[in-house]
């Protein structure tokens, strides 16, 4: 009972922290690095609930969620990234700051 | 044995948010890249602790690698683009 | 610290309180029947005994087949943002030679996490990144296409896990089955099936998308300059 609420806990403060730094840092990377920060504290709080204890057998429907979801996470940082790249292309010299 | 398992849980789990908080806080956007997927590796070992070792696999591949490559291709990429004017000279970094 | 980003800060606290509160809530409440049991239960009759690859195929397979579709569709933006960045050094001589070493064994790596997902961790999706992580590293090393095939046979393979897994759904509807509902004599073969072609489609995807869009056939591989 307690684990849960640790890593609960945890999962709650890596929201929490990716939530603030996508809004208080300006540069685009550093919004995306945060928001995958944020996106692994949802991951980590559904597997903290998917978690029964060291006898029971885990709960795998979300094992199953998290699995599709680190597949999308990774697609939208991709789709992200070349979005970035043509932003910063197409704006040529302003200030990326 | 309950009690030092509770104290490793307590360990991870500071951990974990300890190196979130590096993430997000670090200015440097390549630095940052850096401590992302060292921060997916260690989620991955905490989520095989947590008895989730397809998700810890999916997540040690594919977020913190495949994640971070791209997210390192990115800034690097952002690197070149700001010292472009004279003749670049960009770190070494083919080698990871 | 600027007024704007203490603003911020505090709104980010409220929510993180709130958001305690409503994991508390929904975690001290009365829990109902869980869907471990249920799952645990059924599994015998997915077609395989590892339960995450039998809710991933098997159970949520409408699911799996969306994700796989958002795949699709993140590709095909990527591939629309523009061409390829060219921003990379040559590689080193160690890491050309290792080149030789790691594909292969990446590759061998990746059926076997294709074939063990039926009854112990692995899957699709290792097996999927794993070949991808091969792609990535293949272009790290210089090769500008990075392993994958000739557009032509790229598009095939990018969309051929979407192809098959509707495929099999829409046979097994005019079979008289449900969409996506294996009979259990089947099951195995057809969750076998359309694993390799969704780990194909994945491997593929994952390492375009580390290319950043589509190959440009004059480009050496080598080339810093943008």
């Amino acid at each position: 009972m307690t684990a849960h609420l640790i890593y609960a806990a945890a999962g709650l403060a890596l929201v929490v922290l990716g939530a603030w730094s996508f809004l208080v840092h300006a540069p685009l990377l550093r919004k995306l690095v945060a928001l995958n920060v944020m996106g692994a504290g949802v991951f980590h709080l559904l597997i903290s609930v998917g978690y029964r204890g060291l006898d029971a057998p885990p709960d795998p429907v979300p094992h199953a969620l998290v699995l599709t979801g680190i597949v999308v996470a990774v697609s939208a940082t991709a789709l992200a990234v070349a979005f970035g790249q043509r932003l910063e292309g197409s704006a040529g010299e302003q200030d990326r700051d | 044995m309950s009690a030092l398992l509770l104290a490793l849980d307590g360990l991870l789990s500071i951990s974990v948010v300890a190196l979130a908080w590096a993430t997000v806080t670090r200015r440097e956007p390549r630095q940052a890249v850096i401590l992302f997927i060292a921060f997916g590796l260690l989620l991955a070992l905490v989520w095989a602790r947590l008895r989730a070792p397809d998700v810890a696999l999916a997540e040690a591949a594919i977020g913190a690698g495949l994640g971070g490559a791209l997210m390192l291709a990115a800034a690097r990429r952002a690197l070149i683009q700001r010292d472009a004017a004279p003749s670049p000279a960009p770190p070494e970094e083919a080698g990871r | 610290m600027k007024r704007r980003e203490a603003a911020i800060t505090a709104l980010v606290l409220v929510l993180s309180v709130v958001l305690a509160w409503a994991f508390w809530n929904a975690f001290s409440g009365p829990t109902g029947d869980r869907l471990a049991e249920l799952t645990a239960t059924r599994v015998p009759e997915s077609g395989v005994t590892n339960p995450v690859t039998a809710v991933l195929l098997n159970f949520r397979a409408y699911d799996t087949l969306l994700e796989l579709a958002v795949l699709l569709a993140a590709i095909l933006g990527i591939w629309a943002v523009g061409k390829a960045s060219p921003g990379f050094l040559p590689a080193g001589a160690v890491l050309r030679a290792l080149v030789g070493l790691i594909v292969p064994l990446l590759i061998i790596a990746g059926g076997y996490m294709l074939w063990v997902g039926g009854h112990a961790p692995g899957g699709a999706f290792q097996a999927g990144a794993l070949l991808g992580a091969a792609g990535v590293t293949l272009r790290l090393a210089g090769y500008p296409a990075a392993g994958l095939p000739p557009e032509a046979l790229l598009r095939v393979t990018i969309g051929l896990g979407v192809l098959i897994f509707t495929l099999c759904g829409v046979a097994l509807m005019a079979l008289g089955y449900g969409f996506l509902t294996y009979p259990l004599d089947l099951a195995k073969w057809l969750i076998l099936v359309i694993e390799t072609a969704a780990t194909l489609s994945i491997g593929a995807t994952l390492a375009a998308a580390y290319l950043g869009g589509r190959a440009d056939p004059t480009d050496s591989g080598d080339g810093v300059t943008r």
